[in-house]
């Protein structure tokens, strides 16, 4: 089912999305990779605030290519989620709803996503060039010196995905793999 | 009879292959991707293989990277026997192309100077290159940028010659279907059998750089290469791993010979992405 909606992703979205559903995501998302997700954790570790606002976020796992002049942003596909693994539960526990990327999630993740009543989409991987003209505007927040791993706030418009792992904990890989 | 060649030519090249293999797919991917969102039975499948259509158009249309993972750069340099290089080392010659091609084309820095400590050098410095010598005055280079959404699903097997050739074929559908969704299917796999630990690697990675929709010149690699097509599709892993009959776009197989007690297989797995450029200079 194609379903348009919009950020902060709250637990009533959470709740109206089925695994399997397209939808198109409008409003504010924060991307963060591998490298952003390790300083937040130690940011915590350190019993320091997180430096975005983590209640109905929603967070895209990328990591852009640079933009040219007068654009927001360069090539702007997801990277594969699996590796986000290790830091999303504890995210998500602090009130993150929404994970943008591609690829397998743990166990520990599904937990989380049904604990928290949250919700996994995937982007199209190697669709960046596509995904940038969703991306309307684009600003660093910090970690600046991590280059392409910086941890950004974007805007985006009619954003496609799909839901692969709702709220119940039904993971859409699942149906279709071997 | 030696030929001289200046390495500034090379580094040139370099620099605009980085920036061609980034925006635009070679013509044999792009039939591929043409020909399996004919072929594909899923609706979302459908979907999907179109949008990745309409990305490779944009890409080239507006100069945005077909993929954000611009990749570590690759290359295969194939050096005739009857050169002469004059100017740069031939490795600097290639680390500055790159460096130049990845600012210039506005292309992702995705490389750290240490594994360990991971701080990126910031110009997608240094490139893999592997050099071999072969008789002739040409330089011959090919480019093959790999992301590590794929990469990171590649695997090396050291089967034993017991294992045979269905255990070859075991080896190659378990390294596609732990990939799964993360690689990025549709995939091209590239799988080297034979050699030592690095030489199989070194051929299924070369494997990947072949025009997709030629077969291997050995008829039995010819079919194997065409039964593992069919079982990879039948998994039904399909477009994004959401479910469809296009997992891969093509399986290329080579072959090396190896030790009595070993059988090595590896598989690098790439993402539709299969980007590669060649150039004779």
């Amino acid at each position: 089912m194609e379903k348009y909606i919009t950020t902060p992703i709250t637990q009533e979205v959470t709740a109206g999305l089925k695994s399997g559903d397209y939808v198109y995501i409008t409003g504010t998302v924060y991307v963060a990779r591998d490298a952003a997700h390790r300083r937040m954790t130690e940011a915590l570790d350190a019993g320091k605030e997180l430096p975005i606002d983590i209640e109905d976020a929603a967070i895209y796992y990328m990591g852009p290519s640079p933009a040219r002049q007068g654009r927001p942003i360069g090539s702007a596909g997801p990277t594969t989620a699996t590796r986000m693994d290790r830091y999303a539960p504890r995210l998500l526990d602090l009130g993150q709803k929404a994970m943008i990327g591609k690829g397998n999630r743990s166990k520990e993740v599904v937990d989380a996503i049904v604990r928290n009543h949250g919700v996994y989409f995937a982007a199209v991987g190697g669709a960046g060039a596509l995904l940038s003209g969703c991306i309307k505007e684009s600003e660093i927040v910090c970690y600046e010196d991590l280059g392409a791993e910086a941890l950004l706030k974007i805007r985006v418009e009619n954003f496609p995905a799909v839901v692969v792992i709702d709220c119940n904990g039904d993971n859409l890989y699942e149906h279709v793999l071997p | 009879m030696i030929r001289e060649l200046h390495t500034d030519i090379i580094t040139e090249n370099v620099k605009e292959m980085c920036i061609e293999a980034n925006h635009f797919l070679s013509p044999d991917m792009v039939q591929a991707m043409k020909q399996a969102k004919d072929r594909e039975e899923s609706g979302l499948g459908r979907k999907i293989l179109g949008q990745l259509a309409d990305n490779l158009k944009i890409a080239g249309e507006e100069m945005i990277p077909i993929c954000q993972d611009t990749g570590m750069a690759v290359f295969f340099a194939e050096i005739g026997q009857d050169v002469h290089l004059v100017g740069n080392y031939i490795e600097d010659a290639v680390n500055e192309g790159v460096r130049q091609g990845y600012e210039e084309g506005y292309l992702r820095k995705s490389v750290v100077g240490d594994p360990i400590f991971r701080e990126n050098t910031g110009d997608n410095t240094p490139a893999v290159i592997h050099c071999s010598i072969v008789p002739g005055t040409k330089v011959k280079l090919t480019f093959a940028p790999k992301g590590f959404g794929s990469e990171n699903m590649s695997r090396i097997f050291m089967l034993k010659p017991a294992d045979g050739i269905e255990g070859v074929k075991d080896a190659i559908l378990t390294a596609v279907k732990d990939a799964g969704p993360n690689a990025c299917p549709p995939l091209v796999v590239g799988v080297g059998i034979g050699g030592t630990f690095e030489k199989c690697a070194i051929l299924a990675k070369k494997a990947l750089t072949r025009p997709v929709g030629t077969c291997s010149s050995v008829p039995y690699v010819a079919e194997l290469e065409q039964e593992m097509l069919d079982k990879i599709n039948a998994l039904g892993i399909g477009p994004g791993g959401l479910g469809g009959n296009t997992t891969a776009l093509a399986v290329h197989i080579d072959t090396y010979p190896t030790h009595i007690a070993g059988l090595p297989v590896a598989v690098n797995i790439c993402c539709h992405v299969n980007r590669h450029v060649v150039r004779e200079l």
